[in-house]
């Protein structure tokens, strides 16, 4: 029986880097998300901060599954109906580039909220030596800001990335071949020998999941030291 | 008005309803050491932050080496720099000190001495390094310490490398904004002798404090500021022995 698990081994691997692959992009592109919508929101400016707040609020009030169907579906039927109007053949989105876009999308906004935290933990006084100095905006946020509000930060983007990580499994609705799509597959491919085998099969694609967190706890512990240096 | 290093001319400044400033005006030639004393509350710090335009003037003109800062009011009346990089540049001339230190808490002694030096004057680090280690030996920071983040210093050391960052600047003039209140009494002391150094090295600094003693010896101009005007300003030996203004003379009392 555990030879059926390796015999769809290949296919879980291929379901594992996929999973692994939407995780990390989607972290990347809400990592960007969080700290613009960060800056926004901190803004004096309202133009900058109301958009800013929407877009928490709104992202953060409905459920992931809600707002991944509806940003796909919308978005493919607007798509059909552009190229219905230019007499165009239809362009069918691919479910890795729109999973990328939705889920860094709804995970922007809880990295928009960890990294305002994180800004503010940060003591004015370090920002405005930087100002005294006579160092840019820019200089000031990549060389003061960013290394010491990632310490604030770091313990939020863990947690977040732990939900993205297991979010991802969302986009198997939509058509990725990622490790939830292939267990079921399996299981829908195995039916016939028995309830036991869909059982083995959840419990691979659970154990994936349990060791890419605990790989990534070990990251995070390693970067969590390096920028907790000159603090204890 | 040429042998001015700076001129700092009506300063105003409103926090709201608060008339913070009403109208303080400075004048500093090379080597000059004005001392601006004054109960919390008088706006001498805000004065002296609105010399580097930390704090935005509601009215203001600034001098520095000839060249007069352009500034421009906002929607909410206050001044802004009409260009960022003159800005930047007047700031890298005047080195400030703070009462908290504010060092950066995630750099090392020398890092903290280094970092604006190379990214604003861009320096190389080997020179900054250079001018770094001769400033740290200077305040009287010993050279195996200069690894330590300052959360492993004593306030009196932090203090001290906050004096080597703005020296290692190399500006025209030094701005302490009460260097040695945030500091245990004893440890005061070893600031204000590397700043009594600093002044017998003919460097232009002006520093508000509450140190009379310092103000006394060290100073060759003071200036008491009360309710956000001068009230009184001359020779400090002269001024702390004879104060012309009952003002003062309560200031004075109150704070031997």
């Amino acid at each position: 029986m555990t030879s059926l698990v390796f015999a769809y081994g290949s296919q879980l691997w291929e379901g594992t880097v996929a999973t692994v692959q939407l995780a990390l992009l989607s972290l990347g592109l809400s990592f960007v998300i969080g700290l613009a919508g960060a800056a926004a929101k901190l803004s004096a400016n309202r133009w900058y901060s109301m958009p800013a707040t929407v877009y928490t609020t709104l992202i953060r009030g409905v459920p992931d599954l809600v707002l991944m169907l509806l940003l796909f579906y919308s978005f493919q039927d607007l798509l059909n109906r552009i190229t219905d109007a230019f007499k165009q053949s239809q362009i069918e989105i691919d479910p890795f580039l729109a999973g990328v876009c939705v889920l860094g999308l709804i995970y922007g906004a809880y990295f928009t909220e960890t990294f305002r935290g994180a800004f503010l933990a940060v003591p004015r006084g370090q920002l405005e030596a930087a100002a005294a100095f006579g160092m840019t905006q820019g200089q000031t946020f990549r060389r003061i800001l960013f290394p010491q509000m990632m310490r604030f930060a770091l313990p939020g983007i863990s947690n977040n990335w732990q939900v993205i990580l297991k979010a991802t499994a969302l986009v198997s609705i939509i058509g990725l071949r990622d490790v939830v799509r292939v267990a079921q597959d399996a299981i829908t491919g195995t039916v016939s020998k028995g309830a036991y085998y869909a059982f083995l099969f959840l419990l691979t694609a659970a154990l994936i999941y349990l060791l890419l967190a605990i790989v990534s706890d070990w990251f995070f512990h390693i970067l969590m030291k390096r920028y907790s240096v000159g603090f204890r | 008005m040429g042998d001015y290093k700076l001129i700092v001319e009506n300063v105003f400044k409103r926090f709201g309803a608060i008339e913070v400033l009403r109208g303080v005006s400075l004048r500093a030639k090379h080597g000059d050491v004005i001392c601006i004393i004054g109960s919390s509350g008088s706006g001498k710090s805000t004065f002296l932050r609105c010399i580097n335009l930390l704090e935005r003037p509601n009215q203001a003109r600034i001098v520095l080496d000839g060249t007069e800062i352009v500034l421009k009011p906002d929607r909410s009346g206050e001044l802004n720099v009409a260009k960022p990089r003159q800005l930047r540049e007047m700031r890298s001339k005047l080195a400030m000190v703070f009462q908290h230190f504010n060092l950066w808490l995630h750099l090392t002694a020398i890092e903290n001495v280094i970092e604006a030096p190379m990214h604003v004057l861009g320096l190389s680090k080997r020179d900054a390094i250079k001018r770094g280690r001769e400033n740290l030996a200077k305040v009287g920071l010993a050279q195996q310490l200069e690894g330590r983040y300052p959360a492993q210093l004593s306030g009196g050391q932090q203090q001290r490398v906050a004096i080597a960052r703005a020296l290692t600047m190399e500006p025209e003039i030094m701005l302490f904004d009460e260097p040695t209140s945030a500091l245990d009494p004893e440890l005061v002391g070893e600031v204000l002798k590397v700043m009594h150094q600093l002044a017998s090295e003919g460097r232009t600094m002006i520093i508000v404090t509450h140190e009379m003693n310092f103000a006394r010896n060290v100073a060759n101009h003071l200036i008491f500021i009360d309710k956000g005007l001068i009230e009184e300003e001359g020779p400090p030996q002269e001024l702390l022995a004879n104060p012309n203004t009952k003002r003062m003379r309560q200031f004075l009392a109150a704070s031997r």
